[in-house]
């Protein structure tokens, strides 16, 4: 029985270091290959020796596939492919290749530069690693090898966040990566074909959360940004530099527009202004309303924004900042954060999620005094706002998209244990499919019967055409052929085709059966008998009598003889070939069921 | 078609088979009424349905859809066909392989149902499994097929699968349709959010479901941020601000009862709203608004949802929320907050959206006097920022006012800012933010009787310059110490009795009536009535159609006595020269108010054209007699003669019919005189016509039901700039064009732009269709860009820039007429004949620079 295997290296029941190994039709694929943010130790990476404890991985992994940009997703590319050993392809949208490497060397050099790790992957690394990427495009089928391709579908969330298909043959695979349903500013919505995969690989961040409409949050948040921005206070927003941060620019740079606003905008320089040139180049990517507006403006041409310098903090009048990092913890966001804490004009708004000891969350958590370094507190007067900006699917959004591509199975990643139990027992009770929630390291084995396509000669099929009606669906028909397995493809052609084409002779087969049957009278008498009885019997075959003496019912023959010991016993020979096996074995089971008293 | 068919069943390419149904398909629409015919048609569709050609199992069901026969008993009639169920038939091929087939075999059944033939309900459950079908087509197909079965049959029970419980057709269809507004197909989702608007009679409790949406966070229940805004409304404390934890989930959710895809109606509209293709919205808003039209809990439900939609990226869809929300506006009273939302929109620098919100605000309720004094602050503020919007501000303020006197009421003191001791400063009367609190205020007193006690004097003296300045903005007022004028009519009179009607008729009736009255006489009485006309339309706007219309044709008959009065006709040919021209002129001037007669006034009917007509011949004719007179030689009046005769042709082909109320007249005579003319020479010709035209009666114009004049106003430019338009010699700069027509009847081709330059060159510019819009009933608003462009000049000069109104003779008159006479080909409709000025010019100064090198 074919199988398909998965075994989650990371993110199984698990967020973070997303790496999921498939098995299928005899390939295996690498999906993600990601680190983990909790970890500063090994533990980080994903487990690359469960693949292979010794020899290269590119002798045991057909491909990787690296779905979005965001370091839980390809984080470990570079240990995978330098340190460890990969020289296959590695699969992503370009997007992801273009903005993948300018998050590598960051993470890289907070790692490195920052906490002065030994042993981690230098420049020249991620470099190399960038070589061995090729980019796919949307719906492009690409041809991994002559068995395997795979197909990139548009996935939301970040710019070039992507799902895959992976198939083999009949069998497929759908893994999802991070994914959106419902459309932000500047992305669309997450969308897939009624493709049924054998299995659905999806992530389930939000597994038990149902969101609330995103107009009310946007609507907020302007009117708070701009109550501020009248009211002459300065607003800081926290974000980190890629996705929400230029989702609230288009919101914000919209808004000015609109409302004809006046107040300057800044965005904090250095990694933005590479990834907001990126964003620029990918309009395609982008949701309806950029691409429409793309002939007269590109969107991501900020008007209003402009990039932001150390000494504008302190300048007067209304003003909106960006800065780094999201979390309030350290760089740029905190320094300015210190500069405006003190008047209660000001406001802080933390577009997301505030991991705990950091500023951001002890700020929304309500604390007014902070003590920094130095033994100073800091005062907050300034107002705090919280505003959950997320690009995830939620519940409705995952069955939604289950919906959508109608699956065999599903199974979820990428979400905690708990959550994806809920949502384990929604699936299986709403779709009836199967679903599985595999922990790290735990393979899960789904049997599949793939249908196997074999060809059929023309010849043949107009044949069976010319004979009966349409083919129905429904129906199952019997149709005469000789099956041709030459290497590893079927083709169903006729006998006489399959003859010629082997070089064989036809044997034939046939059949003889005899039939005692009591009867006094002549043998030729019996015959007659047995003509008018099988020509009643028979109505819609061909009964004919011949002249000497024997019944044919189509071509199967009926001989009458006597009986040499007993006369008064009739031994009927009945003939037939393999072809007509159905008729004459009806026809025996009929005579010897003897004939009707002559009346 | 007995060739076709017997070609049909000798054919084997698929191509020519699926042509030749194509061919029968057209026989059979052709001929109706055959019965015979069809029944043979239907019969050699059914045959060939079962080819395995797409293309030909698509026109066979084409072919059935159409003709297929609509009453079983008139099959039965026909003999030797065997009866076929037409439906049955139909609804086997939805289960086609071809998703082609499949949508066909929709579109047939519903070609059916447009055909009057009513479906089976059986029907419903086919077509419930086609919505998930694969393809697109097939399911949007699917959608409306479904949708046109619960129309059908709204009240018939159906059983919830997998339970015991039944349901009313028309709410399971509403929840299957709702639940396609999920689709994969946006073109699916449009299709499905545009058919739930007309779903009426759909059950509330379902319809409300629709605007659903059961938040969960971590499996515990959690309020929308709807329902927080209303409980912080209704707990008084208001817009605190969010904090962290502010929507913190509260009561635990049984994990079983959390149904994650409802197949009913639960929040469809929620996410058709959110949609990612705008085009989904919009339809999801258009079916908002009808539904909420007709349910008023569901209105009043809505309102979240659609004020949200006012911060939508896409303009189109913010205009189009915009809008619905002022045609549900009788349902539904605002909430602060709500009103906020609404009033933050009047920031938005598109004009469009601008006068759509105060259209909207024209008709809103509000509840609090905190809301009418947010409106008006925020109205204000409006004001200021875009100074041009300040007519619709003031409108929109005297709607709000009249309809909130006692909400204002306890207003007054402040808007006026008014001390109970100390005299206040007089405001400045012209500054436009003062006289829109007035505005309010004034139309509140109207009904609200206490309320001028509260005003001071200053208050009173503006009153009365405004009720004479805006007198459409300013009621008149009970105010103490004067007496109200009675000033308007009292609505239900009917015009027939109205005064002022009454004279009109008079005055016309003396004037057709003393006809034979000495020359000056009449000029006489033609001048006055002119006059009283022209007056009278001033004061009566309703009247103004009538009253200008009627006049242009007495000015017209008034210049043509004229005409005929000149000493010309008297004196010797050599005298001529200097008089002709004053008839010339006359002539030109008659033939231009004719045309301005024909086309810039709407609900002329038939008999006035002929009229109007008549009128532009006499004034060709003429023009043939004085030319005929002034120039020498006979050469040239051989073509003007024969031209003449032509359009005498002409006019009596066209207006036949007519013919008989001209008696007397004219042409009347002329016709009679016909055959004498035709082989006359000039000389003769005209002096018969001469003879003619002064004989010839003053028709009666008969006044139409509904006439108004056209008319334009140029909003921008206002040509009041003193800072020359800069631009590149041989480059174009844009201008901004912005005006509003009155009664233009389709001014997507008749409006022109006329652009003159210093130096006498003038450029016609058609405005694109799309630059017209449709605000209301006989109301256009053309906004426009004009592309100016000129070589350098050596300083700054005015360019005028008008709106004209394109016209051509030849349209009006009905096409039938043309193929009657049978040598014209049917005239292209965008010719222009000529024009006439529909608005007044602007000024505007422009400077093209030489290019710098």
């Amino acid at each position: 029985m074919p199988e398909i295997r998965v075994t989650p290296l990371g993110a199984g029941q698990d967020v973070g270091r997303s790496c999921i190994l498939v098995s299928i039709g005899g390939k295996n694929v690498m999906l993600d290959c990601g680190m983990h943010m909790g970890f500063s130790d090994d533990r980080r990476f994903p487990d690359f020796s469960y693949i292979t404890r010794n020899g290269r991985l590119t002798d045991f992994l057909d491909c990787v596939i690296i779905s979005h940009f965001h370091l839980d997703h390809c984080g470990a590319l570079p240990y995978f492919s330098e340190m460890v050993g990969y020289d296959g392809p590695i699969y992503m949208t370009q997007p992801t290749q273009a903005i993948c490497p300018i998050l590598l060397e960051d993470y890289r050099k907070i790692a490195v530069d920052k906490k002065g790790e030994a042993n981690f992957f230098t420049s020249q690394m991620i470099k190399d690693c960038m070589k061995k990427v090729v980019a796919v495009h949307l719906h492009q089928t690409v041809q991994v090898d002559d068995e395997l391709e795979i197909k990139a579908y548009y996935a939301g969330h970040v710019l070039g966040a992507a799902m895959f298909q992976i198939k083999v043959g009949s069998e497929s695979v759908v893994y999802t990566g991070d994914y959106n349903m419902t459309p932000d500013r500047h992305l669309g919505a997450a969308w897939i074909d009624k493709c049924r995969p054998n299995l659905l690989i999806t992530e389930s961040t939000y597994a038990t959360t149902i969101r609330d409409s995103k107009r009310c949050r946007e609507r907020d948040f302007l009117k708070k940004v701009h109550e501020t921005v009248e009211r002459g206070g300065k607003v800081l927003i926290p974000v980190f530099a890629l996705g929400r941060a230029q989702e609230l620019c288009i919101l914000l740079e919209t808004f000015w527009e609109r409302m004809d606003l006046k107040a300057p905008i800044y965005f904090s320089t250095g990694l933005t202004e590479k990834a907001n040139h990126y964003y620029k180049l990918f309009i395609p990517w982008t949701n309806q309303k950029i691409r429409k507006t793309f002939v007269q403006r590109n969107m991501f041409e900020f008007k209003h924004i402009k990039a932001f310098d150390r000494a504008f903090a302190d300048s007067p009048g209304p003003m909106v900042v960006f800065a780094t990092p999201g979390m309030l913890h350290a760089g740029q966001s905190l320094q300015i954060f210190r500069k405006w804490a003190g008047s209660e004009r000001n406001m802080v708004i933390m577009p997301g999620y505030c991991v705990q000891g950091t500023v951001g969350h002890k700020i929304l958590s309500g604390q007014r005094k902070l003590e920094m370094e130095g033994r100073q507190v800091l005062e907050v007067k300034m107002q705090v706002e919280y505003m959950s900006f997320s690009a995830h699917a939620d519940a409705k959004g995952i069955m939604q998209l289950v919906g959508q591509a109608e699956p065999e199975n599903v199974l979820l990643v990428h979400g905690e244990a708990k959550k994806m139990e809920f949502l384990k027992q929604k699936i299986e009770q709403e779709f009836r499919v199967s679903c599985y929630m595999p922990a790290n390291g735990e393979t899960v084995t789904l049997s599949t019967s793939p249908s196997i396509p074999v060809g059929i000669s023309l010849g043949l099929l107009k044949r069976e055409m010319a004979q009966g009606l349409l083919p129905d669906a429904k129906k199952p028909r019997l149709l005469h052929g000789t099956l041709i397995m030459k290497d590893s493809n079927f083709r169903l052609v006729s006998s006489e085709q399959a003859l010629k084409e082997l070089g064989l002779a036809e044997h034939q087969l046939r059949f003889t059966c005899r039939v005692h049957l009591h009867d006094t009278r002549k043998e030729q008498e019996t015959a007659l008998r047995v003509y008018s009885h099988l020509k009643s019997v028979l109505k819609d075959h061909c009964v004919q009598h011949l002249p000497d003496g024997s019944v044919t019912v189509e071509s199967i023959l009926i001989q009458a003889a006597a009986h040499s010991e007993d006369p008064s016993t009739k031994v009927l020979l009945v003939s037939w070939t393999y072809q007509d096996e159905e008729l004459g074995s009806y026809l025996t089971s009929l005579l010897k069921k003897g004939l009707p008293q002559a009346s | 078609m007995d060739d076709a068919i017997n070609i049909l069943q000798n054919e084997k390419s698929h191509q020519v088979l699926a042509q030749l149904l194509d061919t029968l398909l057209a026989i059979g629409t052709k001929l109706p009424e055959n019965q015979a015919i069809q029944m043979r048609l239907v019969d050699v569709a059914c045959k060939h349905l079962t080819d395995t050609s797409h293309g030909v199992r698509n026109k066979c069901l084409q072919l059935l859809g159409n003709l297929g026969s609509l009453e079983k008993s008139a099959a039965k009639d026909t003999e030797g066909l065997a009866v076929r169920d037409v439906q049955k038939i139909i609804g086997d091929y939805f289960s086609d392989q071809d998703p082609r087939v499949r949508t066909a075999a929709i579109k047939a059944m519903l070609q059916l149902h447009e055909r009057g033939l009513k479906l089976h309900q059986t029907i419903y459950n086919q077509a419930c499994k086609l919505l998930s079908d694969d393809y697109e087509q097939v399911r949007s197909a699917a959608v409306q097929l479904i949708w046109v079965v619960s129309q059908l049959y709204p009240e018939s029970i159906v059983p919830i699968p997998s339970s015991n419980e039944e349901i009313r057709l028309v709410d399971d269809a509403f929840g299957k349709i709702c639940h396609m507004v999920s689709d994969g197909s946006w073109v699916v989702r449009v299709q499905a959010a545009k058919l739930l608007g007309s779903m009426e009679q759909v059950s509330s409790h379902f319809l409300e479901q629709t605007l659903d949406k059961k938040l969960m966070s971590d499996l515990r229940r959690k309020r929308t941020a709807h329902e927080r805004a209303k409980e912080l409304y209704s707990s008084g404390e208001f817009s605190s601000g969010r904090k962290w934890g502010d929507d913190a989930p509260k009561e635990e959710i049984d994990t079983g009862a959390v149904n994650l895809i409802e197949s009913g109606a639960c929040g469809a509209f929620v996410h058709g709203l959110e949609d990612e293709m705008y085009e989904v919205r919009i339809a999801a808003v258009e079916a908002l608004c009808m539904l909420a039209q007709s349910s008023p809990s569901f209105a009043e439900k809505c309102l979240d949802f659609l004020v949200d939609m006012f911060n939508d990226e896409i303009e189109e869809v913010r205009l189009q929320s915009i809008h619905t929300m002022r045609k549900i506006s009788n349902n539904i009273t605002l909430r602060e907050d709500q009103l906020d939302t609404v009033l933050a929109v009047l920031e938005d620098s598109s004009r469009d959206i601008r006068e759509a919100l105060h259209e909207l605000l024209c008709c809103t309720n509000v509840s609090t006097k905190e809301g009418i004094h947010l409106a008006l602050v925020e109205l204000l503020k409006n004001l200021t920022k875009y100074p041009t919007d300040r007519d619709s501000i003031w409108k929109c303020l005297k709607f709000l006012g009249s309809r909130h006197p006692t909400l204002v009421l306890p207003l007054v003191p402040e808007l006026l800012s008014t001390h109970p001791f100390f005299d206040t400063a007089e405001p400045d009367m012209d500054d436009p933010a003062y006289i829109a609190v007035l505005v309010l205020i004034f139309n509140a007193a109207k009904t609200c009787p206490t309320m001028p006690a509260l005003f001071s004097d200053h208050t009173f003296r503006h009153y009365a310059y405004l009720r004479d300045s805006l007198s459409h903005l300013v009621p008149a007022l009970r105010l103490p110490g004067r007496k109200l004028v009675s000033s308007a009519v009292s609505p239900n009179i009917t015009p027939q009795e109205d005064p002022s009607h009454q004279f009109l008729q008079q005055s016309l009736e003396r004037v057709y009536s003393l006809q034979h009255l000495d020359p000056q006489g009449t000029q006489e009485l033609l001048e006055f009535t002119i006059r009283d006309l022209q007056r009278l339309g001033e004061l009566q706007c309703e009247l103004a159609g009538v009253a200008d219309f009627s006049a242009t044709y007495l000015r017209c008959q008034l210049l043509l006595i004229k005409a005929l009065q000149e000493k010309l006709w008297n004196v010797a040919a050599p005298l001529y020269l200097k008089q002709s021209d004053l008839a010339l002129a006359a002539a030109k001037q008659i033939m231009e108010e004719t045309y301005k007669m024909e086309f810039m006034y709407s609900g002329v009917e038939n008999k006035q054209v002929v009229i109007i007509h008549h009128m532009r011949l006499q004034a060709k004719a003429l023009q043939l007699i004085v030319t005929a007179r002034t120039t020498r030689g006979v050469d040239p009046l051989f073509g003007m003669c024969e031209k003449f005769l032509q359009e005498v042709d002409f006019f009596q082909r066209c207006f036949i019919a007519d013919l008989p109320h001209l008696q007397d007249s004219f042409v009347d005579k002329l016709l009679d005189l016909m055959p004498r003319l035709m082989t006359a020479k000039p000389a003769e010709v005209v002096k018969i016509l001469q003879t003619m035209l002064r004989q010839s009666t003053f028709l009666h114009l008969p006044l139409p039901e509904q006439i108004h004049k056209a008319s334009a106003t140029i909003i921008e430019p206002a040509g009041e700039s003193d800072n020359p338009l800069r631009f590149t010699s041989g480059l174009v700069v844009a201008l901004d064009v912005d005006a509003t027509l009155e009664h233009v009847q389709d001014p997507q081709n008749i409006v022109k732009v006329q652009v003159l330059y210093p130096d006498g060159q003038a450029q016609m510019i058609h405005p694109k269709p799309a630059d017209f819009r449709n605000p209301g009933p006989g109301r256009h608003r053309l906004i426009t860009q004009v592309y100016l462009s000129h070589t350098a000049w050596t300083e700054p000069c005015q360019v005028e820039v008008r709106l004209l109104l394109a016209y051509n003779s030849s349209s009006r008159i009905p096409k039938s007429l043309w193929i009657e006479g049978g040598e014209m080909a049917p005239q292209v409709e965008t010719s222009i004949e000529g024009t006439i000025p529909l608005s007044k010019s602007v000024k505007v100064y422009i400077m093209p620079k030489p290019a710098r090198r």
